[in-house]
């Protein structure tokens, strides 16, 4: 379980307690958090959970594989922090984990 | 204009599978798909990954099974209207009006909308001055090449579309290849062949970069790109071309007085008819109370909608429940023997 703090484009926050194995994706799409599409369901095909990883928490997290980098070639308005959320699993370990979401997704 | 008994949009696996239904019961379908080509997302972001859950197939690719749902109905003769997006829709006494993009009309009892997460176009550069240049001065697809030549032209992305243009266009213009991180996921034939075009003076390749700016009022002049630690770059340029993948869009579906969730249109459960009588949708597109995003799925809610079209294709013909094992009507339609 971890608290994760979702943070819309327009600075609204919604922080959620999301189980442990559950994506960071599956936790926005649960809680209906708006700002992250998941048009392909989390099978890593679509580049519509992009988000973008607070700083200090973006070292932290398990290296993106060379899949999730190709993908974010197609993200809206890539940077050095973003991530795919689908790919980003639950732990303990992720507890507080931060993150904000593109003003779109396509 | 084309009178049918059904006019389906989208040709990924469930509307395949729903053109069988359709078939059995002696349905004729129209099938209508803004791709180039059938099987829909299967075909598009999963040709070559295996899939699990399909019953009784305990593996097989996208590209297999869209391949065997199109042998599946061979016997049915249907025609697929690829390219092309089905824009408006409209009453016509009995009947619905479906107008695609390319003035295309269809006149039909019924409408199964089984267009998956909407259709997919080109993915955008974000910035708003690109919107300005569409198709003057920023392209994201490449319909006449000589249009191009004896030019200054950007190209944008890292796959195996921005690396194929880049070779091709830098035969007859100046290119300058523009991605936001060093390494490019094109095959290890054409990064090798930018490379050497690279080492050669003949094409300038700029990373990590992304768009910054367009300058320019009726023409492009320049552009100005900028890497993650701000620092910004000037290129004179006359055309941009971003190649960024697909995206996938509600479109004109959303336009069509369809009660929406979302992304989602809501259905019965029975027929998977929508707020509208002979307006159906099927597969991912579809939501109610537990809703599974799976290709089995999409195959039942098609094998409903296929009744219900049958009562509004056929209203003075009474509905028959057949099973393809003992049907004499059914074998004849798949051009089998009766036996």
């Amino acid at each position: 379980m971890a608290k994760i703090t979702y943070i819309e484009h327009t600075n609204k926050k919604h922080i959620v307690e999301v189980p442990s194995n559950m994506s960071v994706m599956e936790g926005a799409i649960q809680n209906n958090i708006p700002g992250i599409d998941a048009d392909c369901g989390g099978s890593m095909a679509c580049a519509t959970c992009h988000v973008y990883v607070d700083k200090k928490w973006f070292e932290k997290l398990k290296k993106k594989d060379e899949g999730e980098e190709d993908m974010l070639d197609m993200a809206y308005q890539p940077n050095k922090f973003s991530r795919l959320s689908c790919q980003l699993i639950v732990s303990n370990e992720l507890d507080g984990l931060i993150l904000r979401m593109p003003s779109k997704q396509g | 204009m084309i009178s049918t008994d059904v006019l389906i949009v989208g040709a990924g696996p469930a509307a395949l599978f729903a053109v069988q239904q359709l078939g059995l019961l002696g349905l004729k379908a129209e099938v209508v798909d803004n791709l180039d080509k059938v099987g829909g997302q299967c075909s598009e972001l999963y040709p070559d990954k295996p899939i699990y859950d399909i019953p009784a197939i305990s593996e097989c690719t996208g590209e297999t099974l869209i391949k065997n749902l199109m042998k599946q109905i061979e016997p049915f003769n249907t025609n697929f209207h690829l390219n092309e997006r089905v824009d408006q829709l409209a009453k016509e006494g009995t009947k619905w009006k479906i107008t695609t993009n390319r003035k295309k009309v269809f006149i039909a009892p019924s409408v199964i909308i089984a267009g998956g997460v909407g259709s997919f176009e080109p993915r955008k550069f974000p910035l708003k001055e690109a919107e300005k240049f569409e198709d003057s001065g920023v392209f994201y697809s490449i319909r006449d090449k000589k249009y191009f030549d004896n030019k200054k032209i950007c190209i944008f992305g890292g796959g195996d579309s921005a690396l194929d243009w880049s070779i091709e266009l830098s035969k007859n213009s100046k290119v300058v290849l523009v991605h936001r991180r060093s390494e490019f996921r094109g095959t290890s034939k054409n990064v090798e062949t930018v490379n050497k075009l690279k080492k050669d003076g003949i094409i300038q390749i700029e990373t990590p970069y992304q768009l910054n700016s367009i300058e320019g009022d009726n023409k492009i002049k320049a552009i100005t790109i900028k890497d993650d630690e701000g620092k910004i770059k000037k290129i004179d340029t006359d055309y941009i071309l971003g190649f960024f993948g697909l995206v996938m869009k509600l479109g004109p579906i959303a336009e069509w007085g369809l009660n929406l969730d979302k992304k989602h249109i809501p259905v019965n459960t029975e027929s998977f008819q929508t707020n509208k009588e002979g307006i159906f949708a099927i597969g991912d597109i579809c939501t109610y109370p537990g809703k599974l995003k799976l290709i089995l799925s999409g195959f039942h809610e098609g094998a409903l909608a296929a009744r219900e079209c049958f009562k509004l294709a056929r209203p003075n013909e009474k509905y028959k429940f057949e099973y393809t094992t003992t049907s004499k009507n059914i074998h004849e339609r798949l051009g089998k023997k009766y036996i």
